[in-house]
């Protein structure tokens, strides 16, 4: 590929962040730090403050309070035409009298970029080819699909150099396979040109699969920011922990940072209570389970996941958990089978009981 | 088999529908164009239409009518437009009351407005000015609901907002957002909100008949009294002059925008 797509990748700094609606506070001291070239997702329920940050980053939303610095510079009060900040939104956000290639170019017409006619429509050729729509350079928004508008969008987002790109649930409006799909390219253009990026997501997939780091919002605050493995693996709380991926609350007797459960002692993780009776958030595939004499459970149901199988286990000390096995270990393991649940050792968030 | 059938018979029912509509709007401008081409003597010819380039009156007032026109669509253009742009892009809450203020003309009938009216027009012309276009305020207030509908349909068919960010971001400043972006966008709803105005401001006889102000339709009406003959056939005219007027119109500024876009790709 050629190498001059690659953009400027600048350092982002909110800072404090407030923002209330009314009574509703959907910033409450945010405080994020990106790095230059690296893609931050921000992930969270809907209300949690996630797409507020965004926009305030690009200059779309003012603030009650904090500093935003982009490579220490303040642009707290900078407007947004000002910021140059490459930003994608959900959906329909392509000018629709102008075809795909006049789209792209838009932002080099402006004062703000302002490029020769012929250098911009050679760069507004490069970045269409760069997300794969040079053959439709002359396509107008209503004759692509939502896919292909959205990458219009992101070349269009892209073709002004920005210093930061702005994802605000670009994929949300798309069916689940162009999403995988241009998630993955997304990633991949992200990469080659080397912008500092910002995308805010309600799917945790979408962000576990391609950030370098994701933080998980929760009422207008951050609850925990961590590269993917480690959001997944050691959640700082109760919410980060339910939120991202499956869990199995089950209960057992916390002390001296283990906790019991299924007759093992589990080391629980920073942020657990220290004592008393709490609920252990177990992932599925932490679950061990066995097809032998001594079983402590029964098969309820499972279903094929192709490489991996989820079975639903009724437990007979009461309850029911969820693990998720290998298919090639879960052959034996159909529906009213009798197993043993166990459970790898690794550490596990425990919450308080309510 | 059935299918075709069926496919068949919609569409000779809709070729039917189109023939009934056709004849319903035809036949009494074909019985306007037999009448004015007839005399008292019985005789066929064109008289009538001769007599109509030799009204200096009407000519006079077919003038005022289309400054009117002219006029109501600078306004349209210059206040409706931008009011209408800037409540739905900054100020939603004030969107429902702009709608009704707009809508309001349509409920009153146009003899109240007349009425309530009238006395400022009796004030302007005695100290201000007699020229019949002063009528243009009180069109203006009168085309309001058409042009607000149309308007706010074709700022309610795109997002709006969304465009109008998508632009800040990519560095265009207000002006360049709002002429480069918005306004092109919302272009046909623009349009037929100037040419319905057009159509309603050449069509008006009310208003400008009780405020004594000789415009198109009122000379019309005045000759109708006179000459039933020349009346028709200045009908007949003034409605095919509407007519070219309302398809040039369109067709000519869709045409400009296309050699614009032409050239700048």
């Amino acid at each position: 590929m050629s190498t001059n797509v690659r953009g400027s990748s600048a350092a982002v700094k909110l800072i404090g962040l407030e923002k209330s609606f009314g009574s509703v506070k959907a910033l409450d001291g945010l405080t994020i730090e990106i790095g230059p070239g690296e893609l931050v997702a921000l992930l969270g329920p809907s209300g949690c403050g996630k797409t507020t940050a965004l926009r305030a980053l690009a200059g779309l939303q003012n603030l009650d309070h904090g500093q935003i610095f982009v490579d220490e510079k303040d642009v707290t009060f900078l407007a947004p035409n000002r910021r140059n900040m490459g930003m994608v939104f959900q959906a329909y956000s392509l000018f629709p009298h102008m075809s795909a290639l006049a789209n792209v170019e838009y932002g080099l017409t402006l004062k703000a970029h302002k490029t020769s006619s012929d250098k911009r429509s050679a760069r507004g050729k490069e970045l269409l080819d760069l997300v794969g729509l040079s053959t439709h350079a002359k396509h107008y928004p209503h004759q692509l699909s939502g896919g292909q508008q959205q990458r219009v969008a992101l070349a269009r987002a892209l073709a002004i150099s920005p210093q930061v790109l702005l994802l605000d649930e670009p994929l949300s409006a798309l069916d689940a396979k162009v999403r995988t799909q241009l998630r993955d390219e997304i990633r991949r253009i992200q990469l080659e040109v080397g912008t500092t990026t910002l995308f805010v997501t309600h799917d945790q997939e979408e962000a576990l699969g391609i950030a370098d780091r994701v933080g998980v919002m929760r009422g207008g605050i951050l609850e925990q920011i961590a590269v993917p493995a480690e959001l997944y693996d050691r959640p700082a709380s109760a919410f980060v922990a339910e939120f991202v991926g499956l869990t199995n609350p089950i209960r057992g007797n916390v002390s001296a940072g283990f906790i019991e459960i299924l007759g093992l002692r589990v080391p629980t993780l920073p942020g657990s209570i220290s004592s008393g009776t709490g609920i252990a958030l177990v992932r599925p595939e932490s679950l061990k389970v066995e097809a032998t004499t001594e079983a402590n459970g029964k098969v309820f149901s499972a279903s094929f996941l192709g490489a991996s199988c989820r079975l639903t286990i009724d437990l007979s000390a009461g309850g029911r958990v969820v693990a998720q096995v290998p298919s090639s270990d879960a052959a034996s393991l159909g529906a009213g089978a009798s197993v043993k649940v166990a459970f790898r050792s690794t550490p596990v968030f425990v919450k308080a009981e309510q | 088999m059935s299918v075709q059938n069926q496919s068949l018979g919609i569409k000779t029912w809709r070729r039917a529908i189109i023939l009934f509509v056709a004849i319903y709007l035809l036949l009494p401008i074909a019985a306007m164009l037999d009448f004015s081409t007839k005399s008292l003597s019985g005789k066929r010819g064109l008289s009538s239409w001769r007599a109509i380039f030799q009204q200096p009156d009407l000519i006079a007032a077919v003038g005022v009518s289309l400054e009117l026109a002219a006029i109501v669509v600078a306004l349209v253009f210059f206040l409706v437009v931008p009011t209408v742009v800037w409540v739905h892009l900054k100020l939603p809450k004030l969107r429902r009351p702009i709608e009704l203020i707009c809508l309001l003309p349509l409920a009153i009938p146009g003899i109240v407005l007349v009425v309530g009216v009238a006395s400022i027009y009796r004030w302007i012309s005695i100290h201000v000015t007699e020229s019949p276009l002063m009528l243009a305020a009180v069109y203006s207030m009168l085309v309001l609901p058409y042009t607000y509908r149309s308007l706010s349909a074709a700022l309610n068919s795109v997002d709006i907002h969304t465009l109008a960010e998508a632009s800040r971001t990519l560095g265009a400043s207000t002006y360049r957002m709002l002429f480069g972006v918005v306004f092109p966008t919302i272009r046909s709803g623009v349009m037929s909100g100037a040419v319905i105005a057009i159509a309603l401001v050449l069509g008006e006889y009310t208003i400008s008949s009780i405020l004594n102000f000789s415009t198109m339709q009122v000379e019309i009406n005045l000759i109708g009294q006179t000459d039933g003959f020349v009346a028709v056939a200045i009908s007949l005219a003034s409605l095919i002059f509407v007519f070219l007027l309302l398809v040039v119109i369109p067709t000519t500024v869709n045409h400009r925008n296309e050699v614009l876009e032409a050239e700048h790709s």
